[in-house]
């Protein structure tokens, strides 16, 4: 091991609000530092991957929708390949794909991990609580309807509900429908309809009259 | 018939969904950190699918004890451990380090 480290500790120090620390705590700033001082990465690139993860928006995937709302042939190409369509407006979706799959009149989609917490974190960020939870995860692929009534989502009988399970190599994001009464807005004021919740298919996009 | 394993939870019951929400705190950032950082392609310390493994194999109690990052962090240490990037011994002294400096920055904070 080297000893010769020489990255300044304040940088990790806990939060006062961390206070009191749990094992897991220690443990994760152990590693953090075993891995620093055995030139394993560096305390920058430890950081600089925080930043970028920070940087993860919803605002970045209601960009993306905003688009294909505005721009039918856009949007063919998002649903061809996501991360390439993405790329086209500067957004870099990494390495695991991400398949886009559109709400219509007649169908209605949402996302789950059953297994574990898979989500389209390059375009929205860090899922929720509630999409790691065990409520979610359970019912979700069994009454979907119903737990989407607990967003406050009602699916009238007539639109199909389809879940999609995703994976540690395939993620989902939902392309909500445009909303009625938008037909004059830009794609920026479009945007700020597009919430995090409509991406992962638990509620529409907002309402003009929510704004 | 099949066993169905303690995360494999799809189409099972459940009570109402909790939608309240947390901001994450600094130490489950550096945790996703850690995570992503050993799994880039010229490292490829970890995998994706190796750290569910883990997760798994924490086994029912642990499982459900165990916030979602507190889960990540133990899987991802037992997998460093196993792969044999660090040592128990290493760890140990290193926890044991990390614990003596907090307690003391947070008595001179006080």
């Amino acid at each position: 091991m080297s000893h010769d480290h020489t990255h300044d500790h304040t940088d990790y120090q806990p939060d006062i609000e961390d206070f009191p620390f749990t094992d897991r705590m220690v443990m994760t700033q152990a590693i953090a530092e075993l891995i620093v001082e055995k030139g394993i990465c560096t305390a920058d690139e430890l950081r600089q991957q925080i930043e970028l993860m920070d940087s993860k928006e919803p605002a970045l995937g209601a960009r993306l929708v905003a688009k294909t709302w505005v721009d039918p042939e856009f949007k063919s190409r998002v649903l061809e390949d996501c991360a390439k369509a993405a790329a086209e407006i500067g957004i870099d979706i990494g390495d695991i794909p991400i398949k886009a799959i559109e709400n219509t009149e007649d169908v209605h989609n949402v996302v789950v991990c059953t297994l574990c917490s898979c989500y389209p974190r390059m375009l929205i960020g860090l899922p929720p609580d509630w999409y790691k939870s065990r409520a979610y995860r359970s019912r979700a692929v069994k009454e979907p309807r119903k737990v989407l009534e607990e967003f406050g989502t009602h699916i009238p009988d007539n639109v199909e509900v389809r879940v999609h399970d995703s994976t540690a190599d395939l993620r989902y994001l939902v392309l909500p429908a445009r909303p009625d009464g938008t037909a004059d807005w830009d794609e920026r004021k479009l945007a700020q309809l597009i919430t995090r919740d409509s991406m992962v298919g638990v509620t529409p996009a907002k309402s003009p009259d929510d704004t | 018939m099949t066993i169905r394993r303690h995360h494999d939870m799809g189409g099972l019951d459940a009570g109402p969904v909790d939608r309240s929400e947390h901001d994450y705190a600094m130490w489950e950032k550096r945790v996703d950190a850690i995570v992503k950082v050993l799994s880039t392609p010229d490292r490829k310390l970890l995998s994706t699918d190796e750290l569910r493994r883990g997760i798994e194999e924490l086994g029912p109690g642990v499982y459900d004890e165990l916030s979602y990052y507190e889960r990540w962090i133990s899987s991802a240490t037992n997998l460093l451990l196993e792969k044999g990037v660090i040592t128990v011994d290493e760890l140990g002294k290193k926890m044991a380090e990390v614990e003596a400096r907090w307690i003391k920055d947070r008595e001179t904070a006080e």
